[in-house]
């Protein structure tokens, strides 16, 4: 996966020079996780910028960058340093269309690692994503395969409005695939159905979706036909999707690596409620992380969506 | 205790509190420049003690009243291109005027209208922020894709004293010093942030001096000195347009007003302070006084000027007033260029019962 960002992020700004790429550590060091490796050396110092160590700092300058004619890549460089930049994003790069009555646009994309089961220190691994959903005016993308990446990230530069680009750390090297050399678009707001299935629909998104498509192979094996969705992009969110599936399953799980209580499941478990309460035949269930801080390495295991909380809320909607 | 001796910042001033200065150095500005300036501040006046009496009156909401500052906007304004780029904030309004913002836009913004935050599109203003010290990193980076594109715009941010406080504010003076990029950090010190004193701001003696930290240039300038406040910013934007990087300009000035109309400032400072401020140092007496020195502005030309100001604002207000436009439904049409499917829905349900409700 980490190599086709980094292709993305060549090709588009081959394609268009107001593409620049500015954050922590992108330039000669490609990144702390190589994403922008090369790219230095290629575009050199007036479209590669290692900025000094400040997240509203990369951001705030990005909106005006972003306004002034150039279409910025920045990046944060974990997702849980957001917070530093919380009103950059949310106050500032997210309303400026709104409250400029249109006049100004905010082409910008924040990148942003993110996801656990890596044993990293405090705060490199948390799933921030409801904050950003919780922005009107940002989008907010989240790739699960090499792919998709790809195509998403280039529809996210292409893009008029900010785009927040959630990329699963523990999936940068995890899954070999083979990707298109040429440049190509996946559009923002489309799911994909990862695995058709008639008994239970499981929608997921980033990090969790490998593990879940796993476990849904697993399941056929014991007579149980799970349809996966992946949504790729929470917002704008694709409901047609998701209300086709469940329509023809009757029964749902939301699959998450971020806090439970006020997390994008509860959204999908409403909308769903709104559209498709009565072809339900059981409640939904919500496998997330927990209610806490995201927790130190010895206990996120268990603390994570893994399989075995998978399976077992699987199991209890095959029971309806 | 550090000894902030050895960072002495000077107090540049033109024109002392009672219209006089070097012959010299005043003699270098032509009679039409100072009337034009003069007539700006004095426009600028009328239309702030308008707004306060219009807002009591409701036809506007919350307003922020700039009087005491107008030798600080008007002036450094007076420095710039016309397609300079300004980043105010709400207090900015006289700055925004004089930078060309049709005044029924104002209106448009007080009184709380949809397109109100619209600036034309010939004009490079930024949309008033709200969000104190913000707009300093969007001013630089402004400033960095003008300076990556090989234009020759600056950028100026306007700000407060109590901004200076804020990270953003540190964050954007580092990043434009390490860019080196054409923006000028325009801070009108008016010794007040809503009640907290400058001196309970902050523990440097002077704002200007912060930008040594920053390997950049400060300078203080006397706020209520249109003259020396337009000299000051000329030099900093002639320097940031050849190169010579960013600055921060502190300009001492004084809020003759209230922090908004819903502040009252008999809570935290007293009455004697405002009225000795405004009785000796007022921006625009200063000026007239070495303008009438020079025989160029009368008594009656000051009251033509200002009727015709009045004039100009009740018709401003009767065309923001009379524009009916923006509903709800434009709201939901202005959040993203393509709103997704659940926006749409929701922006049909408004629709709906917006016609309901007029059918009605």
């Amino acid at each position: 996966m980490i190599q086709a960002i980094n292709e993305a992020i060549r090709q588009e700004m081959e394609r268009d020079e107001r593409v620049i790429v500015l954050g922590e550590d992108v330039g000669k060091n490609g990144g702390v996780f190589r994403a922008t490796d090369g790219l230095f050396e290629q575009f050199g110092d007036r479209r590669v910028f290692d900025t000094p160590l400040a997240e509203s700092g990369i951001i705030g300058t990005s909106i005006g960058l972003a306004v002034n004619g150039f279409r910025p890549v920045a990046e944060i460089q974990f997702l849980g340093f957001a917070y530093q930049a919380m009103d950059q994003l949310a106050a500032q790069a997210a309303r400026l269309r709104f409250r400029s009555a249109g006049r100004f646009t905010c082409p910008l994309v924040v990148r942003s690692p993110y996801g656990g089961g890596v044993r990293t220190p405090e705060l490199h691994s948390d799933a921030l994503e409801a904050l950003f959903t919780h922005s009107p005016g940002l989008k907010v993308v989240m790739p699960s395969n090499a792919f998709d990446a790809k195509g998403l990230l280039i529809s996210a530069i292409r893009d008029e409005d900010p785009v927040l680009f959630l990329e699963p750390m523990k999936l940068y090297r995890a899954l070999r695939m083979e990707v298109p050399d040429e440049p190509y678009e996946i559009p923002l707001g489309t799911a994909h159905v990862v695995k058709e299935g008639e008994d239970v629909t499981i929608i997921s998104w980033g990090a969790t979706v490998p593990l879940v498509a796993k476990l849904a192979e697993e399941m056929k094996e014991k007579g149980i036909d799970a349809e996966v969705i992946d949504l790729r992009s929470l917002q704008p969110l694709d409901i047609d999707a998701i209300v086709q599936s469940v329509e023809k399953t009757g029964r749902v799980m939301v699959v998450h690596e971020a806090v439970k209580t006020n997390g994008f499941g509860a959204e999908i478990a409403a909308l769903i409620s709104e559209r498709a309460l009565f072809s339900l035949s059981a409640p939904i269930v919500r496998v997330t992380g927990y209610d806490t801080p995201y927790p130190v390495p010895s206990v996120e295991d268990e603390w994570l969506p893994n399989a075995a909380r998978i399976v077992e809320g699987v199991q209890t909607l095959m029971r309806y | 205790m550090f000894d902030q001796d050895q960072l002495q910042f000077e107090m540049v001033q033109l024109l002392d509190e009672n219209g006089n200065g070097d012959e010299k150095t005043l003699a270098s500005f032509s009679d039409e420049f100072l009337v034009a300036l003069y007539r700006w501040m004095r426009k600028a006046r009328v239309i702030d003690e308008r707004l306060l009496k219009m807002q009591r009156q409701g036809r506007i909401g919350t307003y922020a009243p700039f009087g005491g500052q107008e030798a600080a906007q008007i002036g450094s304004v007076f420095a710039l291109e016309s397609n300079d780029w300004i980043f105010p904030t709400y207090r900015e309004i006289a700055a925004c005027l004089a930078h060309g913002l049709p005044l029924a836009q104002i209106f448009r913004y007080l009184r709380g209208h949809l397109s109100g935050g619209r600036t034309p599109e010939h004009l490079n203003i930024f949309p008033i922020q709200i969000i104190i010290g913000a707009q300093t990193l969007h001013a630089t980076g402004c400033a960095w894709a003008t300076k990556l594109k090989g234009e020759t715009q600056v950028s100026v941010c306007y700000f407060g004293d109590g901004a200076t406080s804020q990270g953003d504010f540190h964050e954007a003076l580092n990043f434009a010093s390490v860019y080196q990029v054409p923006v000028i950090f325009f801070c009108q010190n008016n010794q007040y942030a809503i009640s907290v004193p400058v001196h309970k701001q902050t523990a440097s003696r002077t704002i200007a001096q912060k930008a040594v930290a920053y390997g950049m240039k400060g300078v203080l300038v006397d706020g209520n000195d249109a003259l020396a406040v337009y000299k000051t910013v000329k030099e900093a934007a002639d320097a940031a347009r050849n190169g010579g990087g960013p600055v921060l300009i502190e300009a001492f000035t004084y809020r003759l007003g209230p922090h908004t109309t819903s502040d009252d400032p008999a809570k935290y400072r007293n009455a004697e302070e405002a009225e000795k401020w405004r009785q000796k140092k007022d921006p625009l007496h200063r000026l007239r006084v070495f303008l009438e020195k020079r025989g160029i502005w009368t008594e009656g030309e000051e009251e033509e000027w200002v009727a015709q100001v009045n004039g100009e604002v009740t018709a401003a207000y009767e065309e923001a007033a009379a524009d009916g436009s923006g509903s709800i439904v434009d709201a939901l049409s202005c959040v993203y260029g393509k709103p997704s499917k659940l926006l749409q829905e929701q922006k049909q349900e408004a629709a709906r019962r917006k016609q309901g409700k007029e059918g009605k």
